[in-house]
Parts: structure tokens; sequence; C-alpha cells
């Protein structure tokens, strides 16, 4: 049979789960991971970071918005996908998704951006006329008290929801990595490990998109960026980083020394089917590279140009890499046969369901997505007219 | 009450050629509702499946029955029972080879080539109907249940085909009909075996390698088998409480 090696059971030719479930895991991993930047300055108070505050609260929504779109668009039955909600079977993982995700979204996200902009929100619709003013009173939920002492309570109630959000946080995207750490038919899968480096690969992979969105969006306003800050989000991206790949490392290292019966069919796909991206994207470009990149920040003295360079390849390397870890997790488990015999391939489709396209745009939208909101919510503190000009 | 000699002869028919038992289910079996038949006590059953490797001559007339009995799709990916065929030399006995050519639908081409050098056989394969089923666990919405009677089952009007139970599933025995988008399995013939018959693959087994048991009926054979022979599942190690029990199953089987 084409594509297959060696045996596989024959109801196991077609791959299930496709790119768009790659993107499911890493559409979140940015969130969470930009989410838990954000609570730095806010529960942390490392005041360093608050330059990217906003734009990572943002960013964290934009993304959480198409997270379930590639989910529902890979349903065989997407119209039946509110049955989650009102029928849930409560032993399975996946039916918990609905409620983290509302939870996230709703109690946490929203309420503490509402918080947070709650003064501007009402400032802007007292100074706006017509539309853009039922708009905003609209947003502002007709609550326009801004007393020293409501925003008081508002920065309050922002900071619980923060300390609130940051186990959900952890729950969101740990939950993302139990649904495929406790596949025990799947060793490729079935590892307690499997939430915890899906929770530190999303906290890589969304402070190095806030990081890289805060560089990009400087430089289209023509605003100079805030050296401390970016310099502090890199070591922070550094110290998670080395989290993340040890823990990397000690799951392949374990599974080497360990050697059970799967072993010499992941050694396999590792060697072959999986070795561009996993031994070359994951490991070397989208890991060794970028870390030697930043420790060599913490090592050596660099000029402020030269660390911006450092950074921007350090992070749009470390995206490629987590997006290809994604990929070994969700392809790369499904390459093998159940029966450990055989290997089958993946055929990726261009303009179809589940293809590459519809994947090329949930990966597109949720920047459109977050030119929408800084336009509605701009994030920079000097004036709404940037954000305007970064728009026009 | 008066009775026309047409229906005197149906119903008098119907005693003679069906068991009492069956005569009881037979307007509930025909009106497609064969758990409300008085005779049909769900909670007293619990079916599985006996095989035996030894008797399996790899015909696949299991295989061809089970499409043309479940209207299983006639591609090469999508079965509900399937033939597999082991091959070890007795020098590599961790490196099987394994094939099932179009799930052993069309049979299998000799290896007379081999001569004595190998151990060959054949595994069949299907729905172990877990009592506790990795696949049941994780449905989202529970369209994939367990009958009261040891079946796995899948509501496909609920099935949002969203493919963790193919995932979930150590067997391979999942698969997603592409007609209907929805997931698709092995019922052991639920629709006959409420009705007393026995499952289309275990009927046309010509050697009845196959027997579909009934473990609460006392007088099942299966218990005296239990006995008698040394049974084994696939991958006990998962401990999914599967009900196929395989005689004489070689180690290397997977």
């Amino acid at each position: 049979m084409q594509g297959v090696e060696g045996f596989i059971y024959p109801n196991e030719v077609e791959l299930q789960w496709s790119i768009l479930i790659v993107l499911y895991p890493y559409l979140t991993g940015i969130v969470a991971g930009a989410f838990i930047l954000a609570s730095l300055e806010r529960v942390f108070n490392v005041a360093a970071v608050k330059p990217t505050y906003r734009l990572a609260l943002l960013t964290a929504l934009a993304f959480l918005i198409v997270a379930p779109l590639p989910l529902q668009a890979h349903l065989g039955h997407p119209e039946r996908s509110w049955e989650m909600y009102v029928t849930p079977h409560k032993e399975s993982a996946m039916a918990m998704f609905g409620f983290v995700y509302l939870w996230y979204l709703m109690v946490v996200l929203v309420l503490e951006i509402w918080f947070d902009y709650r003064k501007e929100l009402v400032l802007t619709c007292r100074a706006s006329t017509g539309l853009k003013r039922h708009f905003y009173g609209l947003l502002t939920l007709w609550s326009d008290d801004i007393s020293a002492e409501a925003l008081r309570l508002d920065d309050k109630i922002g900071r619980a929801v923060t300390v609130i959000g940051i186990p959900s946080a952890f729950m969101l995207h740990g939950y993302v990595g139990f649904i495929f750490g406790s596949v025990k038919a799947n060793p490729w899968w079935s590892t307690p490990l499997m939430p915890i480096v899906f929770l530190f690969s999303a906290m890589v992979s969304g402070i190095a998109t806030v990081m890289l969105l805060y560089m990009v969006i400087s430089r289209m306003r023509r605003t100079k960026i805030d050296m401390p800050c970016l310099d502090t989000v890199a070591r922070y991206l550094y110290y998670v980083f080395l989290i993340d790949f040890s823990l990397e490392m000690l799951d392949l290292i374990h599974r080497l020394y360990v050697a059970d019966e799967s072993l010499m069919a992941l050694d396999f796909m590792v060697k072959t089917r999986l070795f561009v991206s996993q031994i070359l994207l994951q490991i070397i470009i989208g890991t060794l590279v970028p870390l030697t990149l930043l420790s060599s920040v913490q090592l050596m003295r660099w000029t402020e140009a030269a660390r911006k360079r450092i950074y921007a390849t350090a992070g749009g390397l470390t995206l490629i890499g987590i997006f290809s870890m994604r990929w070994n997790v969700v392809i790369g488990g499904q390459l093998f046969s159940k029966s450990f015999l055989g290997y089958t391939t993946y055929k990726m489709d261009f303009a179809t369901r589940e293809g590459l396209l519809p994947a090329l745009l949930f990966m597109i939208l949720p920047f459109l997505i977050l030119l929408v909101l800084v336009k509605i919510l701009p994030p920079w503190t000097d004036g709404h007219t940037k954000a305007g000009e970064l728009l026009h | 009450m008066s009775q026309d000699r047409r229906e005197f002869l149906k119903d008098s028919g119907r005693w003679i050629l069906l068991t009492g038992a069956a005569t009881l289910a037979w307007d509930f079996v025909v009106h497609g509702q064969p758990e409300q038949a008085p005779n049909y006590n769900v909670t007293g059953h619990w079916w599985g499946m006996t095989i035996d490797i030894d008797k399996c001559i790899g015909c696949g007339n299991c295989v061809r029955a089970c499409k043309a009995e479940n209207d299983v799709p006639m591609t090469d990916a999508a079965f509900r029972t399937w033939v597999e065929r082991y091959t070890i030399f007795p020098d590599d006995p961790e490196h099987p080879i394994a094939e099932s050519p179009n799930g052993g639908f069309d049979g299998f081409a000799s290896l007379e080539q081999h001569g004595d050098a190998a151990k060959i056989f054949f595994v069949p394969k299907l729905c172990n109907h877990c009592s506790h089923s990795p696949c049941v666990q994780v449905c989202p919405v529970g369209a994939t249940f367990d009958s009261p009677d040891g079946v796995v089952l899948v509501d496909k009007s609920r099935c949002l085909g969203c493919r963790y139970c193919v995932q979930a599933c150590p067997y391979g025995c999942r698969y997603i009909d592409p007609r209907t988008e929805t997931v698709d399995k092995c019922t052991l013939c639920y629709h006959r075996i409420t009705k007393g018959q026995t499952t289309a693959c275990c009927e046309t087994c010509p050697t009845a390698a196959r027997m579909l048991v009934d473990l609460k009926n006392p007088k099942d054979p299966i218990h005296e088998f239990m006995r008698t022979h040394k049974v084994h599942v696939l991958k006990p190690q998962m401990a999914t409480g599967a009900k196929v029990f395989y005689n004489a199953l070689d180690g290397a089987v997977r």
C-alpha cells in the first residue's frame, strides 16, 4: 500500500488528526504563554515588562478566539459540537474542553481586560459622539463610575482575576497536554510529562509571540523599543525555554534508556519520517540555535541593535521550533502503527476542509483579530492616535 | 377469534420453524426493537467471543460476511473485523512478519516458499468489547457507550466525528465511515445476537474458529473452553477488560 511501510492495522491507513489539530495546541499555547507573561507584571510586579502587559492580554484574547475554530472545522459533525456543553460525558478529557475554554475566555481574559480598560472605555465613550459613543457605552456595560475609589476597586478585582488566571492558564494548556498524555494506547503520547511539557512550551511560544509582536508593532508605530522591557522579556523566554528543553530531553532520554517495546518504532520514526521536523526543525533550529542566541546575550555584551536582531531571530526560530514540536506530537503520534510493526505517511491536502489552506487562514486570523482589538482597545499608554496610525 | 387459512398457516409455520422464545420476540424484532422483546433481557447476558487460532484457516469468510451484513464501506481502510497472517522465524521471534492484505477479505496468497522454516498462523481481529473501554471513556458526548449486555456500541446520531475514540483504541478497531462522517466499529452483530442468532462472522466461519459467547449463561460452552484452554487476550497490559479470548495466541501477536 502506498505510503505504508511494514504492517499497520487496516483501519490505521488514514491519519485521524490533521494539521488542524496541530494548530489547536499551538494556538492555545500562545494564549496561555501570553497570559502568563502579562501576569508577571500584574501579580509579580515585574515593572520592566509593563509595556507588553496589555499587548500580551490582547494577543491572548485574539488567539483564544481562534483556538476552537480548527477543532470545529475538523469535526465530522461540527453542528453537534454544542452537545459537549449540554450533555458532556464527564469521564472524557475532551468533554471538558468547552468548559475550560469558556472559563478562561469569559472569567479570566475578558474580565481582566474589561477591568483594566474600564477607565479608558468610559473616557472614550464620554469623548465620542454617535455610533462610536453607543459602541463604547456598550463596552463599558453602562458602568461609568471612574472615581478614584471605583478605579481602586477595579485594580483590586483585576489583580484577583489575574491570580485566578495563572492557574487557569496552566489548566488550559496543561489540559491540552492531558488530552494527549492520557491516551494509553499511544506510547508517543502517553506520559504524565505531557501536560508539563505542553505548559512550558506554551509559555515559550506565548512569550516569543508577544516579544516579536512588541518589536514589530514598535517598528510600525515608529516608537522606540523599551530595551529594559525587551531584555527582561527575552530573559524570561530564555529561562522558560531552558526548563522546557530540559523536560523534553528528560522525556527523550527516559524513552531511550527504558527502551520498551515501542522504542524500536519510535526510534525508526525519529531517524526517518520525523527527522526533518524533529531533529532539524524542533531540536536544532527551533531550540538549540535560539537557546544559544539567548544565552549569548546573558554571557556577552551586545549593542542594542545586535540584541534586537538576536531577539528577533531567536523569537522567530522559537516559534518554528514550538510549531514543529506540536507537529511531532500530533502527526508523529499517528505515523506508527499501534502494532509497532509498521508506519504510515501523512498526506496533507491543500484546499480541503482539513488542508494547508484553512490551516494558514487560521494562523493569519488571530493577527487580524489583534489588529481590530488594538484599534478598539489601544494598548499603548501614549494616547489613542498612535493606534489609529497603525491601521492607516 | 376469526382466523383465515393464510394466517393459520403463517402462525403455524412460525411456531414450527422458530423456537418458542424467538417467536415471542418476533414482532419486536421485525419492528427493530429487539431490546423491548419480552424474552431478551439486556441484563441477562454478557457477550464476548472466543477465537481459536489453531482452527483459523484464513479464508476471509468472516471479513466478507461482516462487510455484507453490516454495510461496511468496501474500501481497504474500513473493517469491523479483519484477519492477519503472522510469519515468525524461530531464530527471530521478536520480528514477526504480519500482513493483512485488504483485511483478509480476499483470503491470503500461499506462502509455500517458507516450507517448514517458519511458523505461520492467522489471527482474526475485531472489537474486543472491553469492559473498561478506553474508547467509551474518551468520547466527549457519550456517543460511544457500553450496553448493559457488554457490547460497545456507537450512537451515530450523536457522534461528533472528533476521532478521539479512534486514537484511544489500542487495537485499531475503529474507522470513520466516509458516508456519515461518524465513527463505526463492530457491534458484535447486535441486531442478530438480540434475536438469538450468532454474529455474521461466527455464522460463516467454516471451522468454528470464532464462537460468540455469553459469559452470563451458565450453560454456555465458554466456561468449559476457558477451563480447558490456555486463553489470552490481546495487549493485556492495556488492562481494558477485553472480552475476545484467544486460544493458542502467540506472544508475538500485537
